[in-house]
C-alpha cells in the first residue's frame, strides 16, 4: 500500500506531467507560501532530472512581506527557473485598478485585473496553483484542472466533469486552465509533506516576535500599508503566520513553534480553521472567495 | 484536550462519494459525519451556527455546511461535485459530495469513478426512487467497489424494523442483476445523529455498525496493483545522459530486468530502471508515478503504452462501450464526431451505432436511435487511430474514457469499455 502522502504526491505528479504534456505555455504561481512551496517541489520531482520547464509568475500586490520576496527571489534563482513578477502597483499606475480605499481596503481583490493582464501578455495558457479544496468552501467545488473562458472566468455550473485520472485540456486560443495537483491535499497533508521533504519555508511561517495589532480577533502586522484606527494599539509579540498573502488582509497567530514538528503539533490542536484565522479577505460575505474565483482569481 | 478533534497518522486514505435523491438529506448527512466526528473547527462552526439563525432554523443547520455557492444556499440545493476532507484517528476521508438532481447525473459519475465506496441515500419514507435506482446502477457501471445503502430518516418511520427491512429487500432484488460487489445497508437519521458517527440506542434490533465505523473498517487498497502492467506514456523525460518515460502506472507493477512490451510498435525491451526523483525503486506499483528507461532506443511518444508482454491490451480501432452522455445541449447518434481521450492518447472517434439505451428503472435494456442528456446506453465507436485497452470491468483506468466534443472542447460523454478490437 502506498501511503497517503506517497498517494498525493503521485497524484501530483500525474497532473503536472500532463499539463506540461499538453500545453505550451505554462507557469506555477508561486506566492512564497507554503502551499506553493510544496508545488514547486513537485514540479522539481514531476519532471527531475529535467529542469523545470516554465516560469513562475507572482502577483505582488506592492504589500507583500520583505521576508516572502526575497524567499521568493532567491528559490527562483536556486531553482534556476525564470520569475515573472506581475505589479498590481504598475496596473494602478496604468489606470488599470483603482487603489480600493477605506476600512479593511486590500490590495488582494485587484491581484485579479493583474494576474489576467499578466496572462495574456506573456500568453500563458496553463496556470498551476497551490490552492486546496479543504481550504474554503468554493475551493471545495473545483477540479483538479479548471477551464477559465477568455475572459478568465470560472463559471461553477457548467464545469468539465473529470473522470478517472483523465483531464480534458483542449482550449480555444485565448483561453485557459488553472491546474491545482494540490486539490486533495489538506493543511496538515502540506505540514507533513514539509516535514518529510525538508521543503523551505519563508521565516514568517514559525515563531518570532513582532509587533502587531488587534482588528476583529486577528493579529495584524505593522505596517505603513494598513492605518490603524483609534484605540488599535501595537504589541510586540511571538507570533507566526498560517497563511502568506497581501500583509494587509494576512492575519498572524501567537505562537511559540519555531520548528516544522511544533507548528504541526499546533495545527493539531488548534480549534480555528486556517483561513477563519487568518484571512480577512474570506471574512467580507459569504461568498468573497467565490465571488474573486468567478472574476478570474486563482 | 477532550474536544480537540482527534489527529492520529492516518495513513490509509478512503475516497468515497455520496449519492441521493434532492431531499434525502445528503447534505445533512455529510454534516453530520464532519460534525460528529468533530472534524469541524470553532469558526467553521461559528459561521454554521449564524447561517442557520439567519435562515429562521432553530437548530443547527448541517446541511449549509456543505453548499458551497451562492447559487446553492439561495436555492437549499446542491450543484456541483464538492470534495470534503476528514479524518479520524484511523483513516482519512475525501468526500466527493455529488447532487442528487438528475441534472446532475454527469456529477454523479464524475465523483464515483475514482471512489472506492459509495454511499446512496434513501429516504425511509419513500423508499427506492428513480434516482436511487440510478445512482445504484451508476455505481454498478462505475465499478465502484463497495456500495453502502443509507436508508436515512428512520426517525420519521418510528424506527421501524418492517420499513427498514423493505427498502433493503426491494434494493437488494434490483441489485442482484448489477454486479455490485458489496453492499452494506445501515438504517440512520442523519438529522438526528442515530448510526452515523455513533451507535443508535433506538433502533436495537440493528446490530451492525454505525456508518463511521464501517468507512473506518472497509479494506482499501491500491487500485490495479493485482493486475498486469500497464504504463500509459505521458511524456519522455530528457536530461544529459538520460532520458525515460514517464507516466503513472495504471495497473500491475514493473521491475528492472523485466521485459516490457511498447505499443503501438510491438517492440519489446528490457527495463534499465524504475526511477523517481528519491532514486531508483526495486517494483514500480499502481498507482505510482514513476520514469522508466529502457536498454533499447525505441521511438516512443506521449500516448503510447509499456506493458506485459504476455498480457498485453488490445489495440482497437472499434469499441464497444457503456456511454455515459453528459451534454445538454446535443445528443449522441450514429455519425457523431468526437474526439476520445483514453489514458494518455487522444483520438478521433465515430459514433457508428447505438445498440441499446438502459432503462434506468426497470434496468431493461431496450432500442435507442441516440442517447440524451444522463442516458446510458451501449455505443460502438470507430477510431482514427488504435487506442490500447482493456474492459472497464477489469480496469479502471485502461477500461475508461471520456468523449470531447470537437467545435466546443466539452467533455460529454464517459466511456466504460465493454469490447475491443
Amino acid at each position: 500500500m502506498l501511503s497517503r502522502l506517497d498517494l498525493l504526491e503521485s497524484e501530483a505528479v500525474h497532473l503536472i506531467r500532463e499539463v506540461v504534456a499538453e500545453f505550451d505555455r505554462p507557469a506555477l504561481l508561486f506566492s512564497g507560501g507554503k502551499d506553493s512551496a510544496v508545488l514547486l517541489r513537485l514540479a522539481e520531482k514531476a519532471l527531475a532530472p529535467a529542469p523545470i520547464p516554465f516560469p513562475v509568475l507572482h502577483v505582488d500586490t506592492g504589500h507583500n512581506f520583505e521576508e516572502v520576496l526575497d524567499f521568493r527571489d532567491r528559490r527562483a534563482a536556486e531553482l534556476g527557473v525564470r520569475l515573472v513578477v506581475a505589479s498590481v502597483q504598475e496596473s494602478i499606475d496604468a489606470g488599470r485598478v483603482a487603489e480600493p480605499t477605506g476600512k479593511g481596503a486590500s490590495r488582494n481583490r485587484a491581484q485579479t485585473v493583474t494576474l489576467l493582464d499578466a496572462i495574456a501578455e506573456h500568453r500563458f495558457d496553463a496556470l498551476f496553483g497551490g490552492a486546496r479544496r479543504d481550504e474554503e468552501r468554493a475551493r471545495a467545488k473545483e477540479r483538479m484542472l479548471s477551464f477559465r473562458d477568455s475572459f478568465g472566468q470560472w463559471d461553477p455550473r457548467n464545469q468539465r466533469p473529470e473522470l478517472w485520472n483523465l483531464y480534458n485540456g483542449m482550449i480555444h486560443p485565448g483561453e485557459n486552465v488553472r491546474a491545482f495537483p494540490l486539490s486533495n491535499w489538506t493543511e496538515r497533508d502540506v505540514w507533513a509533506y514539509i516535514e518529510r521533504e525538508g521543503v523551505e519555508l519563508p521565516s514568517l511561517y514559525f515563531a518570532h516576535d513582532r509587533k502587531v495589532f488587534e482588528r476583529d480577533g486577528m493579529l495584524l502586522a505593522d505596517t505603513p500599508f494598513l492605518p490603524r484606527e483609534p484605540g488599535e494599539q501595537l504589541v510586540e509579540r511571538s507570533v507566526r503566520f498560517r497563511t502568506v498573502g497581501d500583509m494587509t488582509c494576512t492575519g498572524a497567530v501567537p505562537s511559540t513553534a519555531a520548528t516544522v514538528a511544533e507548528v504541526i503539533a499546533e495545527i493539531a490542536a488548534t480549534r480555528v480553521s486556517e483561513r477563519g484565522q487568518t484571512r480577512a479577505d474570506d471574512r467580507a460575505s459569504a461568498a468573497a472567495m467565490e465571488d474573486r474565483k468567478r472574476e478570474g482569481y486563482f | 484536550m477532550s474536544d480537540a478533534p482527534v489527529f492520529a497518522p492516518a495513513d490509509s486514505l478512503l475516497r468515497f462519494a455520496t449519492a441521493g435523491a434532492v431531499d434525502d438529506g445528503k447534505s445533512t448527512l455529510i454534516g453530520r459525519l464532519l460534525h460528529d466526528s468533530r472534524s469541524l473547527l470553532a469558526d467553521q462552526l461559528e459561521a454554521l451556527e449564524l447561517a442557520s439563525r439567519e435562515r429562521g432554523n432553530a437548530e443547527l443547520d448541517l446541511a449549509m455546511l456543505t453548499d458551497g455557492l451562492r447559487a446553492e444556499r439561495e436555492q437549499g440545493i446542491t450543484i456541483d461535485v464538492a470534495h470534503r476532507y476528514f479524518e479520524t484517528a484511523r483513516r482519512a476521508f475525501i468526500i466527493a459530495d455529488t447532487p442528487g438532481h438528475a441534472q446532475y447525473t454527469r456529477n454523479m459519475v464524475t465523483g464515483a469513478s475514482t471512489a472506492g465506496l459509495a454511499i446512496v441515500l434513501v429516504d425511509a419514507r419513500n423508499g427506492l426512487t428513480e434516482q436511487s435506482r440510478r445512482h445504484a446502477v451508476l455505481a454498478g457501471l462505475l465499478r465502484v467497489p463497495r456500495l453502502v445503502l443509507a436508508v436515512n430518516k428512520m426517525d420519521l418511520v418510528g424506527f421501524d424494523e418492517t420499513a427498514f427491512r423493505a427498502i433493503t429487500g426491494e434494493f437488494a432484488a434490483f441489485t442482484a442483476q448489477l454486479g455490485l460487489r458489496e453492499v452494506t445497508a445501515i438504517p440512520i437519521s442523519a438529522l438526528r445523529g442515530d448510526n452515523v458517527v455513533h451507535r443508535s440506542e433506538a433502533m436495537p434490533w440493528y446490530d451492525g455498525p454505525a456508518l463511521l465505523e464501517h468507512l473506518e473498517d472497509v479494506e482499501v487498497t491500491d487500485e490495479g496493483a493485482a493486475g498486469e502492467f500497464r504504463l500509459p506514456v505521458q511524456c519522455t523525460i530528457r536530461a544529459p545522459g538520460y532520458r525515460g518515460y514517464a507516466g503513472q502506472i495504471a495497473s500491475g507493477s514493473i521491475a528492472p530486468g523485466e521485459e516490457v512490451l511498447h505499443l503501438p510498435s510491438g517492440m519489446r525491451s528490457r527495463v534499465v530502471a524504475v526511477d523517481t526523483a528519491d532514486g531508483e525503486l526495486d517494483r514500480g506499483r499502481a498507482p505510482q508515478s514513476v520514469t522508466v528507461r529502457l536498454a533499447d532506443d525505441i521511438d516512443i511518444g506521449r500516448g503510447d503504452m509499456l506493458c506485459a508482454p504476455a498480457n498485453p491490451p488490445v489495440a482497437a480501432t472499434e469499441l464497444t462501450a457503456s456511454v455515459c452522455w453528459m451534454s445538454a445541449g446535443s445528443a449522441l447518434e450514429p455519425g457523431t464526431r468526437l474526439l476520445l481521450k483514453h489514458t494518455t492518447r487522444t483520438v478521433k472517434a465515430l459514433v457508428s451505432g447505438i445498440g441499446d439505451r438502459l432503462e434506468i428503472t426497470t434496468l431493461e435494456r431496450g432500442p435507442a436511435e441516440r442517447l440524451q442528456l444522463n442516458e446510458i446506453g451501449e455505443v460502438g465507436l470507430r477510431l482514427a487511430q488504435p487506442v490500447f485497452c482493456d474492459p472497464y470491468a477489469g480496469n479502471r483506468f485502461t477500461g475508461g474514457a471520456v468523449l470531447i466534443d470537437e467545435a466546443t472542447h466539452a467533455t460529454v460523454g464517459a466511456v466504460m469499455i465493454t469490447g475491443a478490437r
